[in-house]
């Protein structure tokens, strides 16, 4: 149901997101999905790739802060609402997200998210019969 | 009883001198006081103060040795690390008994500098004071507002003080609450103010925020000080809250505000040299440098009982210039602050040393030991910001943790700099690394 994200600490410069993804392109691992978010001085860097933790490994040998960060994946079908009918399920349910992501993954559209509550996610993720993704059904997708 | 003025004083706009008798001493007549001064403050400093006795006996030198200020260049000089070395009462003179008032002032590693004041000292301090209000034209007639700060820190009473000798009104506004300031400056008339020059410029901001002009406010006297500024910025106050605008100085170790003024002619800031007697010497060789050279300035208390300073270097730049000024004075005069010997920084008129935003990095697990300090001014006031590298195990993917660690910094430099400080949360690498000896300051502020 969770899929390890790698997280990255980066000045908020020119330049701070390539150094992380040429660590990554040199020991041939493969991104599926990136996001940025920033405050003024910094911002964190996230990525979904392939192999996390040999991904992990790497960068913390660089000397770059980085965690490695479970987070939800959902597959949703790719049609107009879906997305806002998931989000009000979670709402109802008084769940807020943290953060959230999509992208589109062989005509399939993938909700990445982090909410205060992991049980309860769960939880509510079953009982609505949410599509999740399991991290090798995703990386099979590829 | 008749507490009406003559008319002839009542309307009298030209500057008076407080003290013509100190003001305008000839020469030998103020070295002859001073020698006197001089023999009397190291006879005492000697048999009061531990500290001294041991320097003085070191050099094999007693109090006898000392005839005339001249003599001056035989004794020990004081540091800012002696004040640290001997916190907090160790260079105080006077007994507990006779210390009525304790001020503070920043120090570098979180340690403040102490002094103790007797009532004479207060005495003489609100005298000096008085002084410079009189020079800048202030008379029984004017409401001051004091917009110095409150507190530890020897702005505010000491001009509230000097305010109250002179026999003006104080009106005891301190710093913050510029709103209300401005209400007090238009509804009570208020004439003349003492604050920082950089606060001077955010009330003018302020008040064209709030729709106020300089016509709907009556100040005519601005007394600034605490912290360097240029005759930009002195035009643009005068323009700006519509009046005349004096440079005062002073330092809390050695009395406060009041040490020095500028008269009309402002040509140089006049010394009280009859209570702080001042010399200026080379930085590295100690020796005396001329008239109109710059120097280090050093002073010496000569009337001071609480703590007592045998030339206390000061670490400020600048120079002097003896002989009679065009105002009628006679006392030495000191030009503009043009740096430091040392690598303190002035923000917000708060004395900043840079050691002292490093110790409370290192004191704090999170944060590597890199880091740098930019001082800007944005606007009209003084900025100060830390960047910091956050070590690596302390990063989370999480805005709220991350912000909550910045604001434990930013809560801890506030506590020991007394002035709070913008903090950058960086990764580790961001901040270059300097080879040796890092500097560790940007000033981006344009003060010459």
């Amino acid at each position: 149901m969770t899929i390890q994200q790698l997280s990255v600490f980066v000045e908020n410069k020119s330049g701070a997101m390539l150094n992380i993804l040429n660590l990554l392109k040199v020991e041939g691992i493969q991104l599926l999905a990136v996001n940025i978010a920033d405050t003024v001085e910094y911002g964190i860097f996230r990525i979904i790739c392939s192999e996390p933790s040999k991904a992990y490994k790497l960068l913390q040998e660089a000397g770059i802060s980085v965690t490695l960060t479970d987070v939800f994946a959902i597959e949703l079908d790719d049609k107009v609402g879906e997305l806002a009918r998931v989000l009000e399920i979670f709402h109802n349910e008084s769940i807020s997200i943290t953060y959230l992501y999509s992208f589109l993954l062989n005509g399939k559209g993938i909700m990445i998210f982090r909410t205060a509550d992991s049980d309860r996610t769960r939880e509510i993720v079953i009982l609505n019969k949410l599509k999740f993704i399991a991290e090798r059904d995703l990386y099979s997708l590829v | 009883m008749n507490y009406l003025l003559p008319l002839q004083a009542q309307t009298n706009t030209h500057t008076m001198i407080w003290n013509p008798s100190k003001e305008c001493m000839s020469r030998d007549e103020m070295m002859a006081l001073q020698s006197k001064r001089l023999r009397k403050i190291v006879n005492y400093v000697y048999h009061n103060v531990q500290f001294y006795r041991n320097k003085m006996q070191v050099m094999d030198l007693r109090p006898d040795d000392i005839h005339t200020i001249e003599d001056i260049q035989k004794l020990p000089f004081t540091t800012k690390q002696d004040l640290r070395d001997n916190y907090p009462f160790g260079l105080q003179a006077a007994p507990n008994s006779e210390i009525v008032r304790i001020h503070a002032s920043s120090g570098t590693t979180g340690k403040p500098t102490i002094v103790g004041y007797t009532r004479k000292d207060i005495g003489v301090w609100s005298e000096v004071f008085a002084r410079c209000l009189s020079s800048f034209g202030v008379t029984r007639d004017d409401i001051f507002s004091v917009a110095y700060g409150y507190g530890l820190f020897t702005g505010g009473l000491g001009a509230h003080y000097g305010v109250e000798q002179l026999g003006a009104t104080v009106v005891p506004t301190s710093t913050g609450n510029t709103e209300k300031h401005i209400r007090l400056l238009q509804d009570l008339g208020i004439t003349g103010i003492a604050c920082t020059p950089s606060y001077a410029l955010y009330l003018a901001e302020t008040m064209e925020k709030l729709g106020i002009t300089k016509d709907d406010i009556h100040l005519r006297i601005g007394a600034f000080g605490a912290e360097p500024w240029t005759d930009k910025m002195r035009a643009e106050i005068e323009e700006r809250l519509g009046l005349k605008a004096y440079n005062i100085y002073g330092l809390s170790e050695v009395t406060g505000p009041g040490v020095s003024y500028e008269c009309e002619v402002q040509h140089g800031s006049h010394i009280n040299e009859d209570h702080f007697f001042p010399e200026l010497i080379d930085s590295k060789t100690l020796q005396p440098v001329g008239d109109g050279e710059v120097g280090e300035l050093v002073f010496t208390t000569l009337s001071k009982e609480g703590m007592p300073l045998l030339r206390y270097r000061t670490k400020d730049l600048t120079t002097l210039t003896h002989g009679q000024c065009a105002c009628g004075r006679t006392n030495v005069r000191m030009g503009r602050i043009m740096g430091r010997s040392d690598d303190m920084l002035i923000i917000r008129g708060i004395n900043v040393f840079p050691s002292q935003i490093e110790s409370v990095i290192l004191s704090l697990e999170e944060f590597a030991p890199q880091y740098m300090i930019i001082v800007d001014r944005q606007g009209l006031l003084d900025t100060i910001k830390v960047q910091v590298e956050l070590r690596p195990e302390f990063f989370v993917d999480d805005f709220p943790a991350m912000e909550r660690k910045k604001k434990l910094l930013i809560e801890k430099l506030r506590s020991v700099l007394s002035i709070s400080a913008q903090v950058d949360l960086l990764p580790p690498g961001s901040i270059e690394r300097s080879q040796g000896k890092g500097n560790h300051v940007i000033d981006n502020r344009k003060l010459v």
